[in-house]
């Protein structure tokens, strides 16, 4: 993975940017210590690593504003990083650069029942902000399924979806407001908490911004009331075609399921020999959640089954209990953790037109025997977010690029049936280089406007998103 | 290359065409039949191709080019038994203009019905756009999958920006099943600050409302009415009707409307604003708090009032000439219907922070840097 060289001349003026940062922040919130930096070298995208020159954790927007000034004025770029939980090295740092991290912004502001929206720092985790309003019978809709450690900044930065967005939406659609820094560190509210905007939609342009144009410190987001309950039912098929096609049925007769979850055999097998959830032995099976009160549960997943039956499935297993649903998400939870038994593994996240999955299936097989690795595919099939988990050696010599090799034909394949990069893990450098394939020139010029007007100096997370090449002349105005 | 261009040379060549026409003049306004257009612009009249579409019912997605009619769409959609969740208002008749509604309006104004409160806006079922910018270059961002965070969101930016950034040519839109049942709790009588309190614990219920408007008494003597719906297989609507009931026993007896098409009348014309057609009133759309909406109300002192989305979104009638952000410390207000004159004075859009505003006119600049398109109509 290429990154620009470093700024030498920012290199050399650490000490200054420490003692400046430190009369900011105090001494707890500056970390300079090469050791100490170490631990902000990489995000859940281990493959790559650097060690930042400083990082900091402020405790206020105000402290946020102030980092930003000092890196401004020095020409620093700025990386900013929420959990540090990006599959795409969202949060990667340079070595000339100042990551700042939002860990320590965690206050719930505001909880706002009958207007149903919830104020908070965006250091907080996803699934502390359903913890703040679940016991009031509220949640926050977006769930990925890193939601136990993830921070709703990172979230905003990714538009993070999750397995329940075909009802709920991704974070874009549960986002009504945000105070954010801009690269200069001034300070701008944009949104509120009413519904939409009068003039341009900027909370729009900023929700999946990666980081590119500020640092989103507050948020207001809508919660939702709880469903009465959900249950799921598993459905065993003896081709991926045949699951495919119906998932189509399914969708064109009126269902909006919360969930459809789609494993592939290779995904199974792991599965069953690492959690041992019982899956049946079959080439493809769908696990569809559905929400309401029982009766509805009832009617809903009878409907479904009616039309599953119709595509002769091997096996139909309709949860009647919370165990029994607990069983059912139990091999799918643990997709990731079973296929990483087998190895290291590269989880990619393509998002394709639902109806070419049986066709994308195939030629991922195929592709898979042409490299010689393995790759099993878990994903949210109701709206066609693949995520094929291609396995590798990491210790062996010219795995990891053979590796990068597959992915990158894998999501050209998405990209040419209609589909696109990355559904909702992000660009970040991991598909920045692939950018090309999706748009042109021109579109690209069109994206990177956007950031001239935002950050003019592209300071902030630098050589990300738009590939090298098409943003040389931009970054070299730092 | 756009996704309707890619199949459709016709498509394919009147966009180049326009993308030269652009290039080589001088002032625009983007609009199909000026059916949605609230703000005032003078330029020469820039239509988007019309009649192109791709429909995947399977995937619930369609691709249409922008100058295609809504209601066209909608029949197209409607024998799948699917629909544009969003509910597109109608806005000739508020407007008092004719013509036809098209999807790059509907798109451009980020049009969007009662229906909104429950499953998002315009923007929020917009997956790709094409459009022509300032340069005659031909754009394209998003595409026709329901998840994509494949670079900056310029979809959502299109969406709403009301044609000042460019030409929309082509959207991409998630389509939804048409529900099977409706039914929609009638509570008569009720003030408007007990209708947004009984409103707000409705849309706090796991009963799914799709809508909450309240209605002020007639002059004919119909009595106000607070109208709340519900929508899904008749089994599952029937059973929350009734628990939706018994959770707001407390805002008094209320009736059910089962009939589809009296309960499609009475949101069709919360959707277009009809009971402010025949009139010659200013006409403002506010967007608040839901709980703010009374007092805001108290103090504007409307000839009459709205109030959809559970309050959050307020449409007044006002004397001509009111200033109704004049009384207001948060959300904002777009003056839809009022003489040129008035909106030259009050402007028709509501004014942003300078930061927001700076970074607005920043964008503008880089899409359109002559001006070419809506000169002047937002900022």
């Amino acid at each position: 993975m290429q990154m620009p060289a470093p700024n030498d001349q920012v290199v050399s003026r650490k000490p200054e940017l420490v003692t400046k940062l430190r009369t900011a922040l105090g001494s707890e919130g500056v970390i300079d210590a090469p050791e100490e930096v170490k631990a902000y070298e990489c995000d859940a995208l281990a493959a790559y690593r650097c060690p930042p020159l400083v990082a900091v954790l402020p405790k206020s927007t105000e402290e946020v504003a102030q980092v930003l000034r000092i890196c401004h004025d020095m020409g620093v770029p700025v990386v900013p990083r929420g959990a540090g939980t990006s599959l795409a090295g969202g949060a990667l740092p340079t070595a000339d650069c100042v990551i700042l991290g939002v860990a320590r912004m965690r206050d719930v502001i505001d909880v706002d029942y009958p207007n149903r929206v919830i104020k908070v720092q965006t250091g907080i985790t996803n699934l502390a902000v359903t913890g703040e309003v679940e016991s009031d019978g509220f949640f926050y809709a977006p769930d990925p399924s890193s939601q136990l450690a993830c921070a709703i900044a990172g979230n905003i930065a990714m538009n993070s979806g999750g397995a329940h967005c075909l009802k709920y939406g991704v974070t874009t659609n549960n986002l009504l407001g945000v105070k954010m820094v801009l690269a200069d560190g001034e300070i701008v509210d944009i949104g509120g908490d009413h519904m939409d905007a009068s003039g341009l939609d900027l909370l729009g342009l900023i929700c999946g911004s990666e980081g590119q144009l500020g640092i989103v410190t507050e948020a207001t987001l809508r919660i939702l009331p709880k469903p009465e309950g959900a249950r799921p039912v598993l459905i065993g098929f003896d081709s991926n075609e045949v699951a495919g096609t119906c998932v189509s049925d399914i969708i064109k007769s009126g269902l909006i399921p919360v969930a459809i979850e789609f494993m592939d055999r290779p995904c199974i097998r792991a599965t069953e020999d690492f959690a041992k959830a019982g899956y049946p032995d079959c080439e493809a099976l769908l696990i569809i959640e559905v929400e309401g009160s029982d009766a509805e549960i009832d009617d809903q997943l009878a409907r479904i089954v009616a039309i599953a039956k119709q595509h002769n499935p091997v096996e139909i297993r309709e949860s009647t209990s919370p165990e029994e649903s607990a069983r059912i998400w139990l091999g799918r939870k643990s997709a990731f953790g079973a296929m990483g038994q087998l190895g290291d593994y590269m989880c990619l996240d393509g998002t394709i037109p639902v109806g070419e999955l049986p066709y994308v299936l195939k030629r991922i097989g195929e592709l898979s025997k042409d490299y010689g690795l393995g790759v099993g595919n878990v994903f949210h099939a109701g709206d066609g977010n693949m995520h094929p988990l291609i396995l590798y050696n990491a210790n062996k010599a010219g795995d990891l690029e053979k590796c990068e090799a597959l992915g990158a034909d894998i999501l050209r394949l998405c990209v040419d049936v209609g589909g696109c990069l990355t559904g909702e893990h992000g660009v970040g450098i991991e598909k920045r280089d692939l950018m090309t394939h999706q748009y042109t020139p021109e579109d690209l010029d069109a994206q990177m406007n956007v950031k001239d007007v935002f950050d003019p100096k592209w300071m902030l997370n630098p050589a990300k998103v738009f590939p090298l090449a098409a943003s040389t002349t931009r970054r070299g105005q730092l | 290359m756009s996704i309707l261009a890619a199949s459709h040379e016709t498509f394919a060549q009147h966009q180049k065409q326009l993308a030269d026409q652009v290039r080589v003049g001088d002032a625009f306004v983007p609009r199909g039949h000026q059916a949605s257009q609230i703000g005032l612009a003078t330029g020469q009249d820039l239509k988007a191709p019309e009649g192109v579409w791709n429909f995947d019912a399977g995937a619930l997605t369609l691709t249409v080019s922008a100058g295609t009619s809504l209601e066209a769409i909608e029949q197209v959609l409607a024998q799948e038994r699917q629909c544009l969740a969003f509910e597109p208002p109608r806005m000739q008749g508020l407007l008092n203009r004719g013509g036809v509604q098209t999807i790059g309006g509907m798109v451009a104004t980020n049009a969007s019905g009662p229906r909104r409160v429950a499953v998002g806006a315009c923007r929020d079922f917009c997956l790709g756009v094409g459009f022509i910018d300032g340069q005659g270059r031909m754009i394209k961002n998003g595409g026709r999958v329901m998840k994509n965070v494949t670079g900056l969101d310029l979809v959502k930016l299109m969406a709403g920006a009301h044609g000042t950034l460019g030409l929309i040519t082509e959207v991409s839109l998630k389509t939804q099943p048409i529900q099977e049942a409706t039914a929609t709790l009638i509570f008569e009588g009720l003030s408007d600050a007990d209708a947004v309190t009984a409103m707000s614990a409705a849309l706090g219920t796991p009963y799914s409302v799709t809508g909450a408007a309240h209605l002020r008494a007639d002059k004919d003597g119909t009595p106000a009415r607070t109208v709340i719906r519900l929508e899904g297989f008749e089994r599952s609507v029937r059973y929350r009707a009734a628990a939706l009931q018994n959770a707001l026993a407390g805002f008094g007896d209320s009736e059910v409307m089962w009939d589809a098409d009296d309960t499609a009348i009475l949101w069709a014309s919360i959707r277009d604003v009809t009971r402010f057609h025949q009139s010659m009133d200013d006409v403002w759309r506010v967007s608040v708090k839901p709980s703010d909406a009374p007092s805001l109300v108290a103090a504007v002192q409307p000839e009459d009032v709205i109030y959809d989305w559970g309050g959050g979104r307020l449409w007044l009638r006002v004397k001509p000439d009111t200033d109704v952000r004049a009384h207001m410390n948060a959300g904002h207000a777009t003056l839809v219907r009022a003489s040129d004159a008035t909106k030259l004075r009050l402007g028709v859009f509501h004014p942003e922070n300078a930061l927001v505003a700076k970074i607005s006119a920043g964008l503008r600049a880089k899409f359109d840097p002559m001006q070419k398109f809506n000169r002047g109509m937002m900022g």
